[in-house]
């Protein structure tokens, strides 16, 4: 497979069908906070509460929300790095948040992590064919010989000559790290992988390349993502579904050009607004700015955790906490937008 | 006695997360981590002089047997004689030659430096990783017992389990080596702390590695540098240990030398005043060895910290 | 910051029982006992079994240790084996000397290694530093006892200004005199034991202050390179001088054991040789214990006098 070059607009419509690969129900992280004497626990920081979702087989589902609101936390937790506080992460059927280490092992390799940070994600001492082989060998998978011609493809597929197997992480740009990263998370043949801001650190111009590499791989591997992200642009490019986040709970989930044509969260939409749209024919749509900062996720507003920044927001905001409803287009709003 | 400012020291600067090549782009020669910390090493002169100096120890402990011109157990010839060219630094009050004497303690010196700090470097390096990574009632319970290990002043507390347990060399390389974890234990804890937070370790998880492969094959090899300087300067301290214990007379027991117990005798102030040739060669290699290993530990401290690379 | 102190005092309670138990069992782990000290042909063994009963040494360890904490609870800490006398005296007509002893070296330390260090620091990388640097790797690199011998050699036997062992002439009243001539060497070469490793810390804070914007911002305005470097730098430099003492207690108590042997200076550390040899099992344990917590103290000190010379430190 060639280098993946050319930027493609358009991308076939995936309809999801069938079971879902991934559901999570009702998601709760939370973390004590500590104090006095005795570390009396005086308070838990919700980084997510309460949060559900469901992925379908080979789709991308693209996770937004600003820096804080528990996306990262979310893709932790769905590759069980962190144990979750409560809730049910279903993967292939199977509920795996309460799986012991032991059981958990076996379903790692369907399941893989892409890291934001290139530079932290490699380990500095291990050459790059070490360790992209060492999984095959650690899950008995593969021969040292059989793993390290797995390897080589596996380079090549993510676009990095083979002879660069010899080679330790720091001699490396970014950009090739990454595709290091991605190599690793491939290389078990994994049905789902999390992908956490995986361009977010890259140059722009290095960004385009990684995103169109997980397309192709994608396509190639029939992989199923959840792709985690800050920056719109990215995310709207990659992603069949977009759920936007807001202190620790989903807001509004659509499909990409549902949410871009028709956001109907006050917060999506100053989300949006804050996006630059090339189209001056969308640019006539209500604005919205988003004022102050994100409240502590430590003490969240009580109704609406969204009501003290919304420009819309009405008594009931302040009392009730709205569900997220609504079939193909879900919105958790009291006043939804049109 | 030099311990707790060295510890002090080795926790201060040596960073493990920073990578040490900062090129951003992957333009750079094929240079494996192992060469550009021996670069630098070589550059710090004093470093180089003690690797030689310890190199000739090693040497000379090697082939003692080769070098030394008697028996150092030989107690056939004049008592307490001057320098001569038969004794070239005379022979001491049973009549040993001191030169051969001298020769053969460095076997003793070595022997406790490298055997303490080999045996204490696994305990620490097995019970600090086991608290960083497991936390929770495993890091409480090993730092209370590393905080109790450490509240006892050192060579107190040596002082006892080596008369406890009858003063010889094996049983000093012994108590020293139970007894000088606590350091490593606290540095590796430390490390693996934050090493584990970095991505490649989570990676490590999600590829569904078990913990002992991680901590064997992602961690500790990342938190070597700084253990190895600490285990550096930690040689130095063992071998003054030992001869303070020989000196004192709890450590390695006549007629076997050590060059703490060849000073004993010096206490006498006619040793002292009229024969310098049975109490100045021993201290002095002491010293000399002493201070090369630390010169090493300190070039090495350099070499391996990014920050101090100019 | 109270709660600091509070959980601090909290969590050193199951250190110091550690500290004892550890301390209690390996003593009495020894293979040899008290009473082979007293036995001789003329004893039968009825009566150094009766010995061994009067002293309790029949009983369970576990007993032992707990009659040991409970009557040392009550400030009580046994009697001596070898003297007979309560340990408690002992050791009280020890500690002056030792204090003594130490509280000199510590001084004799300080005032060499501030100058020191701080000349080394101002004047990175020149000759002066180098040469500094060298010494102080050296004073790390002597061990006590040769420094000791050194000295007795030198100001003794060559030129013999001091004396050489003792706290006071035999057969004199001693006197504030004889008391310092005996303290002289001692105390010099405890001093400059510790004043190696001080200087490499000195220097060390001394160049993190130096390097500071604070400080370049002082050169820019105009000041004197001499108040640059003595007023603003080294008053924060200090900081962390100042708190040294806490880590150089340890220090302090190991070197005190062998020069107070060399120079037979009747202080705690003689006292701790001299209870080893006679196997003086309570007096042993009473020594460790007092030096154990003296160590833990002076590490809370440490740490809280971190926070009140530092106002930049909180602890919560």
């Amino acid at each position: 497979m060639s280098l993946p070059t050319e930027i493609k607009i358009e991308k076939p419509s995936k309809e999801r069908t069938g079971t879902p690969l991934l559901e999570i129900n009702n998601l709760k992280q939370y973390y004590p906070i500590k104090k006095g004497i005795f570390s009396k626990t005086v308070g838990h920081v919700k980084a997510v509460d309460g949060l559900s979702l469901q992925i379908y087989p080979g789709e991308t589902l693209g996770l937004v929300g600003e820096s804080g609101c528990g996306k990262s936390t979310t893709g932790r937790a769905i590759v069980q790095l962190e144990k979750p506080s409560e809730g049910e992460i279903i993967f292939d059927g199977k509920n795996i948040s309460n799986f012991t280490n032991r059981e958990m092992r076996s379903i790692r390799t369907e399941l893989q992590i892409i890291f934001q940070d290139p530079y932290s994600s490699l380990n500095p001492r291990k050459r790059i064919g070490d360790l992209l082989s060492e999984p095959l060998l650690f899950h008995k998978l593969a021969t040292p010989s059989e793993a390290k011609k797995k390897v080589e493809d596996m380079l090549e597929i993510v676009g990095l000559p083979k002879s660069y197997r010899n080679r330790y992480p720091h001699e490396f740009s970014g950009g090739q790290r990454q595709r290091i990263g991605i190599a690793r998370a491939l290389i078990l043949n994994p049905k789902l992988i999390v992908c956490d801001e995986p361009v977010s650190a890259l140059d722009v111009s290095i960004q385009a390349q990684v995103l169109n590499l997980l397309k192709d791989l994608q396509n190639e591997f029939n992989l199923t993502y959840l792709f985690i992200g800050h920056g719109l642009g990215a995310v709207k490019y990659i992603s069949d579904r977009i759920a936007v986040m807001y202190l620790g709970n989903i807001v509004e989930i659509a499909k990409t050009e549902e949410m871009f044509k028709n956001p109907k969260h006050p917060y999506t939409l100053a989300l949006l607004n804050a996006y630059p749209v090339p189209n001056p024919h969308l640019r006539g749509r209500q604005r919205i700015v988003l004022e102050g900062d994100v409240p502590s996720p430590a003490n969240p507003p009580k109704g609406c955790k969204f009501h003290t920044r919304c420009p819309i927001a009405q008594s009931k905001c302040r009392e009730e906490v709205p569900v997220l409803t609504g079939v193909h287009h879900s919105v958790a709003c009291h006043f939804p937008i049109n | 006695m030099a311990a707790p400012e060295l510890e002090f020291e080795n926790n201060t600067p040596v960073s493990i997360t920073q990578p040490l090549s900062n090129s951003q782009e992957g333009l750079g020669k094929e240079e494996s981590y192992l060469k550009v910390v021996a670069n630098r090493f070589f550059k710090h002169k004093l470093a180089v002089i003690g690797l030689v100096i310890i190199t000739l120890f090693v040497l000379m402990a090697i082939f003692a047997p080769v070098i030394a011109p008697q028996d150092p157990l030989e107690v056939g010839y004049e008592f307490e004689a001057k320098p001569s060219s038969e004794h070239l630094l005379g022979t001491d009050q049973v009549g040993r030659d001191v030169l051969s004497r001298l020769i053969y303690a460095s076997r003793i010196s070595l022997s406790v430096g490298l055997g303490a700090v080999s045996i204490y470097v696994v305990i620490g390096t097995i019970l600090g990783a086991i608290a960083g990574y497991m936390g929770k009632w495993a890091d409480m319970l090993i730092m209370r017992i590393t905080d109790v290990f450490m509240s006892f002043p050192f060579l107190m507390v040596i002082l006892v389990l080596v008369s406890v347990m009858g003063p010889s060399l094996f049983n000093i390389i012994l108590v020293l080596g139970i007894l000088g974890w606590p350091p490593i234990a606290r540095l590796v804890r430390g490390s693996v702390l934050s090493l584990k937070e970095m991505d490649y370790v989570k990676a490590g998880v999600a590829l569904g590695y078990t913990a002992p492969k991680i901590l064997l094959h992602h961690i500790l090899p990342n938190a070597l540098a700084p253990i190895l300087v600490n285990a550096t300067f930690g040689i130095a301290s063992a071998i003054i240990m030992e001869a303070s214990l020989s000196f004192l007379g709890m450590g390695v027991q006549p007629p076997t030398a050590s060059w703490g117990n060849m000073l004993t005798e010096a206490q006498s102030l006619t040793v002292l005043a009229e024969q310098p040739w049975l109490w100045i060669p021993p201290g002095l290699m002491i010293i000399l060895a002493v201070i090369s290993i630390n010169f090493m530990g300190d070039g090495l401290r350099d070499a391996v910290d990014p920050k101090s690379f100019k | 910051m109270f709660q600091y102190i509070i959980r601090r005092l909290l969590i050193a309670i199951p250190v110091l029982l550690g500290v004892t138990i550890f301390n209690f069992f390996i003593i009495n782990l020894a293979p040899g006992n008290p009473v082979d000290m007293f036995v001789n042909p003329n004893m039968s063994a009825a009566d150094i079994l009766a010995k061994k009963e009067a002293l309790g040494l029949n009983d369970p360890l576990w007993e032992q240790y707990g009659r040991w904490m409970g009557s040392m609870l009550q400030g009580d800490f046994g009697y001596s084996f070898a003297t007979y006398e309560p340990v408690l005296d002992n050791i009280a007509a020890r500690i002056g000397p030792t204090l003594l002893l130490m509280g000199t070296a510590l001084i004799i330390a300080y005032l060499i290694a501030i100058p020191v260090g701080i000349l080394s620091a101002t004047k990175q990388y020149s000759f002066i530093d180098y040469l500094t640097t060298t010494f102080s790797f050296f004073g790390i690199s002597i061990p006590n006892f040769f420094l000791g011998l050194g000295a007795i050699y030198v100001f003794g036997i060559v030129f013999p200004i001091f004396p050489t062992g003792g706290m006071t002439t035999l057969g004199s009243s001693g006197g504030f005199v004889d008391t310092f001539m005996h303290l002289v060497l001692p105390a010099m070469v405890l001093g400059t034991a510790i004043a190696g490793s001080m200087v490499r810390y000195v220097r060390s804070s001394m160049l993190e202050v130096l390097g500071q914007d604070y400080l370049r911002t002082a050169r820019a305005k105009g000041l004197r390179e001499f108040f640059v470097n003595n007023k603003h730098a080294l008053r924060n430099a200090l900081i962390p001088i100042v708190t040294i003492i806490g880590l150089e207690i340890p220090l302090l108590i190991g070197g005190a054991v062998v020069t107070e042997q060399i120079f037979q200076w009747p202080g705690l550390g003689q006292l701790t040789i001299q209870s080893i040899g006679s196997r003086d099992y309570p007096m042993l344990m009473a020594l460790n214990f007092i030096a154990a917590f003296t160590v833990l103290f002076s590490n809370l000190l440490t740490d809280l006098m971190y926070s009140v010379v530092d106002p930049r430190i909180k602890y919560n």
